[in-house]
C-alpha cells in the first residue's frame, strides 16, 4: 500500500470510505472543510481478507462484511445485520475506526480483544484496540480479530475458565470504553455455573455501565446514550444467560 | 481542496450519466437530486439515521447522504426511479400500493429500497420462513412518522409471499 497521503500533505486531511458517517455529517452540516478527501475504497489491499489459525484479517468495512457472512465471526455477523440498518454498511468499521464513536461493531471488537494494525508514512505498528486510537498521522490497515471467543452480543466477552469479563462500550464516548468497574462487579455477582444473576445485581450493573461512558455532545445528541446502554446491558446478561 | 466544480460519471439506473460542477464537498445524494434531475431519493436528517435517502451503490444500500459524491466515480448507482420499468411498477411497489403503505410518502423510496434489498437477499425466502424480526430489522434504518409501520410491514409480507416470482437484477422489477 502507498503510504498515507497525510504524510506529503500540509493540509487538513478527512479520509472517507463508503460508510464514513461522521465526516459525510459534518460535511453535510457545514461543519468541516478539509483541504483534501481522499478516499480509501480505492485502495485494493485494504478490500482484503482472510483467516489464518484463530484469528481473522479485514481491512475494510466491506471486508469485515463478508468475513461476518462466511460465519466466521457469528458475533460480528450478529452485530452487522441487526445493531446497524443495512443502508449504514452493517459493520460501520472504518479508517478513522479508534476515532469513530458512532460505530457498531466496535463493542465487539472491543471486547474480543481485536488488534489493529496501523501505518503511517513513516511506520506500521499493531496495537490492542483497547489501548486507545491513532496518531494523527496513522490510518487502520487491518484489524485483527481472534476467532472463536463467546462473545454476548453488544459488549460483553466471558472466559468461562479464567472467570474473567470484559466490556466494551461504543457510539457513547469519545474513543471506544471498556467498563471495568461494571466487569469487576459482574465478575463478583455472576453465579458462574449458570450465568444467572439477581436482579438487583443487574441493575446495578447497567448503571456502572451507563457511568462508564463518556457521551460525546454533538449534531447526532448524546442525551439518550448512557441510558439505552444501561438498557443493553442488562439486556446482554439476559442473552449470556440463554446463550450458556 | 478548492471550491471549484467536479465533473462526475456514474452509471445511474443502468445509464452512463455525466454532471459537471458537482461542488466538491457534495454528498451522491445531493448530487443526484440536483445534478442528476433524480429528486427520488429524499433529503431528511442528512446524518443517516432516517434511511429517506436510500439508493444500491453497486448494489448495496447505502445512505446517499453519507457518500460524497466523488466516492460514486465510475459506480453504478441505483435510485428509487430505477425499481420501476417498461413493464410498469415493480413488484415491491405493487406491494406498498396495494397495502397502502404510504401516507404523506416522503419515506417511502427509502423503505422500497430496503425491502428491495431484504427481497434480494432473502433469497427465495418467503415470509412464512423469514423471521419477523428479521423483517423489522430490515426496516430498522428507515423511520416513518406517518404509518405505524403495520402497514408498511404488510407490503413486505405481500412482496414476499411469492418466491417463484422471478428475482429480475436489481434496477429492474423487483
Amino acid at each position: 500500500m502507498d503510504p498515507p497521503a497525510r504524510g506529503r500533505f500540509t493540509g487538513r486531511v478527512e479520509y472517507v470510505t463508503d460508510v464514513s458517517a461522521d465526516v459525510m455529517v459534518e460535511l453535510n452540516f457545514d461543519l468541516r472543510r478539509p483541504d483534501a478527501l481522499p478516499d480509501l475504497d480505492r485502495v485494493r489491499e485494504l478490500r482484503d481478507w482472510d483467516v489464518v489459525g484463530g484469528t481473522a484479517r479485514a481491512g475494510h468495512p466491506r471486508a469485515l462484511d463478508q468475513l461476518a457472512a462466511r460465519d466466521r465471526l457469528p458475533a460480528l455477523a450478529m452485530a452487522s445485520s441487526s445493531v446497524a440498518a443495512s443502508s449504514l454498511g452493517g459493520a460501520g468499521l472504518g479508517a478513522a475506526l479508534p476515532d469513530l464513536p458512532a460505530c457498531d461493531a466496535y463493542p465487539l471488537l472491543l471486547a474480543a480483544g481485536a488488534v489493529v494494525g496501523a501505518e503511517s508514512f513513516q511506520r506500521g505498528v499493531s496495537r490492542p484496540l483497547r489501548h486507545g486510537s491513532l496518531d494523527p498521522e496513522e490510518l487502520i490497515r487491518a484489524v485483527v480479530i481472534p476467532t472463536g471467543i463467546a462473545v454476548c452480543s453488544f459488549a460483553l466477552a466471558l472466559d468461562l475458565r479464567a472467570r474473567v469479563i470484559e466490556t466494551g462500550i461504543g457510539a457513547a464516548g469519545p474513543t471506544p470504553l471498556a467498563a471495568r468497574a461494571a466487569a469487576r462487579f459482574l465478575a463478583a455477582e455472576l453465579d458462574w455455573g449458570t450465568l444467572a444473576v439477581s436482579e438487583a445485581a443487574a441493575a446495578r450493573f447497567g448503571k456502572l455501565v451507563a457511568r462508564a461512558a463518556q457521551p460525546v455532545d454533538g449534531v447526532r445528541g448524546p442525551g439518550y446514550r448512557r441510558r439505552a446502554l444501561e438498557v443493553l446491558a442488562i439486556r446482554a446478561l439476559g442473552w449470556i444467560r440463554s446463550a450458556a | 481542496m478548492t471550491d471549484q466544480g467536479m465533473r462526475l460519471e456514474l452509471t445511474v439506473n443502468g445509464r452512463r450519466r455525466v454532471a459537471t460542477d458537482v461542488p466538491p464537498f457534495a454528498s451522491l445524494l445531493s448530487a443526484l437530486r440536483e445534478h442528476f434531475g433524480l429528486p427520488g431519493a429524499k433529503n431528511a436528517c442528512e446524518q443517516g439515521e432516517c434511511g429517506s435517502c436510500t439508493v444500491f451503490l453497486d448494489g448495496t444500500p447505502v445512505c446517499s447522504c453519507l457518500v460524497a459524491a466523488g466516492q460514486a466515480e465510475g459506480r453504478e448507482v441505483t435510485t428509487v426511479e430505477g425499481l420501476a420499468d417498461e413493464a410498469g411498477l415493480s413488484l415491491v411497489q405493487r406491494a406498498f400500493v396495494a397495502a397502502g403503505a404510504v401516507q404523506c410518502g416522503f419515506c417511502t423510496p427509502g423503505f422500497l429500497m430496503a425491502v428491495r434489498d431484504l427481497q434480494s437477499r432473502a433469497r427465495g425466502r418467503t415470509i412464512i420462513n423469514l423471521d419477523d424480526e428479521e423483517v423489522r430489522e430490515a426496516l430498522a434504518g428507515n423511520l416513518c412518522r406517518c404509518t405505524g409501520y403495520e402497514k408498511v410491514i404488510d407490503a413486505v409480507r405481500a412482496a414476499l409471499v411469492h418466491p417463484t416470482d422471478p428475482q429480475r437484477p436489481v434496477g429492474a422489477s423487483g
